[in-house]
C-alpha cells in the first residue's frame, strides 16, 4: 500500500506527469495517419466502447475510494471546494467517452457505406417546442433545482472570516474553474497569462469556424476525417485547461509547491528553487562575463529566440511540415492558425523551462514591466 | 387564425391599403413634424444617458475618502532585533520591518507578481507567496517563482524624538536602482 502511494506520489511530479500525459496522449486521441494506425493497431480504440468507459470509471472511482483511505488524500478531495473537480474528472470520462465512441461508431458506419448515426430521413424534420423541447426543460430544470439544493445542504460552503489584505491564506487558491489561470500565472507576468493568454483562448475558439472550414464531418461524430482537428481541440481542452484544474487542485500545497496526492501538507518544507532568466543564464552561467548594462543587449538571447518562434517558425514550416496547410488555408488563416498553434505550445514549453533549468523568463524586462 | 389570414392577404392588384394611403396624405404626421419629434426623442435620449452617466462620474468623487494612515511611527530602533524580519506592523500597515548589522528598512508586504501577501519563513529566511509561489529573500530580492521584481521599500527616516517614521507614500524599487537613496534605509 504504502509504497503504491509513494509510486503514485513520485509520477505525480509534474515534470514526468506531463511528460506522460503528452506522450500518451497521440495515441489515444491520434492527429495523423500514422499514430491513427497505432492506435487501431494497439486496439486503443476499444476505450471507445461500453467495456472501455466501465474500465475506465472503475479505475478511476476505485482509485478515489482506496486514496479516501489517506489522511491527506481525503482531506484535499472531500473539501467541499474539491468535491465538483472529482466529479468533474467523471464527467469529462464520460463525455469525451460519449462523443469519441459516437465518433468511431460513424467511422465504421461510413466505412461499410451506410449512412452515419445521426442520420435521420424524414420528410417533415421538426420537433415542436410546445410541448416537446419546453416539457424537456421543465423536468431538467426541477430535477437540477434539487441537485443543487441537495448538494449546497449536504456540502456547506460556509462563510469564512473577512478578508484580509494583509493575511493570504496558505495555499491561496482561485476557484476551481480559474486554477488553470492560476497554475499559468505561475509560469508567466500577470499581464501575459492573465490578460493576453485568455484572450488568446476567446479569440482561438471563435477562429475555429473560420479557420477550419472542412465540409467533412459537419453535422455527425466523426473522427477519421477530422483526426488533426480534434486532436488539436482535445489537447487544448484536456491537457492544457483540464489537467491544469486537476494539478491545481490535488497536487498544489502550501507556498503553492507541488505535493503528491498522498503527501502531506508541510508548510514549513524546503525547497530551494532559484530562478534564473535567460540572459543571467547567457551572460553569468556560460560566458561569464556579467549582465551588459544596456537593457536591450541584456535581452537580446531572449527577444531573438521569441523572434525565431514567433516571426521565423511559421515560415519554416509553412515551407516543410505544414506545406499543405499554408496552400489549404492561405496566407492570412494561415498565419493565425499557426500563431493560435505557437502560443498554444509556448505554455507547455515554458512549464518545462521552469521545471527542469529553473528558468524564470526568456525576456525580463522589470523596468518597464515587460517580463515574458 | 382564419381572420388573422383574411386581414394580412392584400392582391397586388387592388387599391392601396387604407394605411399606407393615409400615411402619404400626411395628415397625422407630416414628414417636417416628424423630423422634430425625432430631434426631441434624441435630445431627451441624449440628456437622459448624459444626466445617467454625470451620475456615474460623481460616484468616483466621494465626499469622504476613508483612506488608511500612509504614514506611521514605527517605534525606536532598538525596539527591533539585528538579523530578524519583524511582523507587528504587518497587519495594520503591510509592511515588515527588517534590521541587519547596518540599519533598518521598511519592506512592502506586496508581492511584486499579483498582489498577494507573501509570508516570512524564519526556518528558510525568505518570504513566501501563497499565491503562485514567488519567493524573496530577506533583503527584499526576488529568486523564487515568477515575481519580476524584488519587494518595494518605503521611506524610512528617523523624527526628532528618535523614533522611526515610515512614509509609505514613497516608494524605492531596486531594479530602478532607488535602494541606494539614503532615504531607503536607515543608518543606525
Amino acid at each position: 500500500m504504502e509504497s503504491f502511494k509513494s509510486v503514485i506520489n513520485y509520477i505525480s511530479n509534474p515534470t514526468i506527469l506531463v511528460t506522460a500525459v503528452l506522450l500518451i496522449f497521440p495515441f489515444i486521441f491520434p492527429p495523423t495517419e500514422w499514430f491513427y494506425k497505432i492506435n487501431k493497431r494497439l486496439r486503443l480504440d476499444k476505450l471507445w466502447t461500453g467495456k472501455g468507459l466501465l474500465v475506465m470509471t472503475v479505475v478511476t472511482i476505485s482509485f478515489f475510494i482506496f486514496g479516501l483511505g489517506d489522511y491527506n488524500f481525503k482531506s484535499i478531495v472531500l473539501k467541499p471546494d474539491n468535491v465538483p473537480i472529482s466529479g468533474l474528472i467523471l464527467l469529462l470520462i464520460f463525455f469525451t467517452w460519449l462523443s469519441m465512441s459516437q465518433a468511431y461508431k460513424n467511422d465504421a458506419l461510413v466505412e461499410k457505406g451506410k449512412s452515419v448515426d445521426e442520420y435521420y430521413d424524414a420528410p417533415n424534420d421538426k420537433v415542436l417546442v410546445w410541448p416537446d423541447l419546453v416539457y424537456v426543460e421543465l423536468i431538467s430544470l426541477i430535477l437540477f433545482s434539487a441537485f443543487m439544493l441537495i448538494w449546497s445542504i449536504g456540502l456547506p460552503a460556509p462563510l469564512e472570516q473577512p478578508a484580509n489584505p494583509a493575511e493570504s491564506p496558505n495555499p491561496a487558491k482561485a476557484p476551481w474553474y480559474f486554477l488553470g489561470l492560476q497554475e499559468m500565472l505561475v509560469y508567466f507576468d500577470p499581464w501575459y497569462a492573465g490578460v493576453v493568454l485568455p484572450t488568446f483562448i476567446i479569440v482561438g475558439l471563435m477562429a475555429i469556424p473560420y479557420i477550419d472550414s472542412d465540409p467533412n464531418g459537419s453535422g455527425y461524430y466523426s473522427y477519421k476525417d477530422r483526426k488533426l482537428s480534434v486532436s488539436i481541440y482535445l489537447f487544448g481542452w484536456l491537457i492544457l485547461w483540464n489537467v491544469l484544474i486537476v494539478i491545481g487542485t490535488f497536487l498544489r500545497g502550501p507556498n503553492w509547491g507541488f505535493f503528491g496526492p498522498f503527501e502531506y501538507w508541510d508548510s514549513h518544507r524546503l525547497e530551494a528553487l532559484t530562478n534564473v532568466n535567460l540572459s543571467e543564464f547567457v551572460y553569468v552561467k556560460w560566458l561569464e562575463i556579467g549582465l551588459p548594462q544596456s537593457i536591450l543587449l541584456r535581452e537580446a538571447p531572449g527577444l531573438i529566440l521569441v523572434f525565431i518562434f514567433i516571426g521565423v517558425l511559421p515560415v519554416l514550416l509553412a515551407k516543410t511540415i505544414l506545406k499543405k496547410y499554408y496552400e489549404d488555408l492561405g496566407p492570412s488563416r494561415y498565419s493565425i492558425f499557426v500563431v493560435l498553434m505557437i502560443f498554444g505550445a509556448l505554455l507547455p514549453l515554458k512549464m518545462y523551462l521552469r521545471w527542469l533549468f529553473n528558468l524564470k523568463y526568456l525576456i525580463s524586462i522589470p523596468e518597464y514591466f515587460f517580463n515574458f | 387564425m382564419p381572420e388573422n389570414k383574411k386581414t394580412s392577404t392584400i392582391s397586388p392588384s387592388g387599391p392601396p391599403p387604407a394605411a399606407l394611403n393615409k400615411a402619404d396624405s400626411g395628415s397625422d404626421v407630416s414628414r417636417r413634424s416628424f423630423f422634430s419629434w425625432l430631434s426631441i426623442g434624441w435630445l431627451a435620449f441624449v440628456a437622459a444617458t448624459g444626466g445617467f452617466f454625470t451620475m456615474m462620474l460623481r460616484f468616483f468623487f466621494p465626499n469622504i475618502l476613508f483612506e488608511p494612515i500612509q504614514t506611521f511611527r514605527a517605534g525606536y530602533p532598538d525596539d527591533y532585533t539585528v538579523g530578524e524580519v519583524d511582523l507587528r506592523w504587518k497587519v495594520k500597515h503591510g509592511v515588515w520591518m527588517v534590521r541587519n548589522d547596518e540599519g533598518i528598512y521598511a519592506l512592502s508586504t506586496t508581492c511584486t507578481h499579483l498582489g498577494c501577501t507573501p509570508n516570512w519563513q524564519p526556518t528558510a529566511k525568505k518570504f513566501k507567496c501563497p499565491c503562485h509561489g514567488s519567493g524573496f529573500r530577506i533583503t527584499g530580492i526576488h529568486f523564487e517563482g515568477p515575481a519580476p521584481r524584488p519587494l518595494e521599500r518605503f521611506k524610512i527616516t528617523l523624527a526628532d524624538d528618535g523614533q522611526i517614521i515610515v512614509d509609505k507614500n514613497q516608494k524605492y524599487q531596486q531594479e530602478k536602482g532607488q535602494w541606494s537613496d539614503p532615504e531607503a534605509f536607515l543608518k543606525v
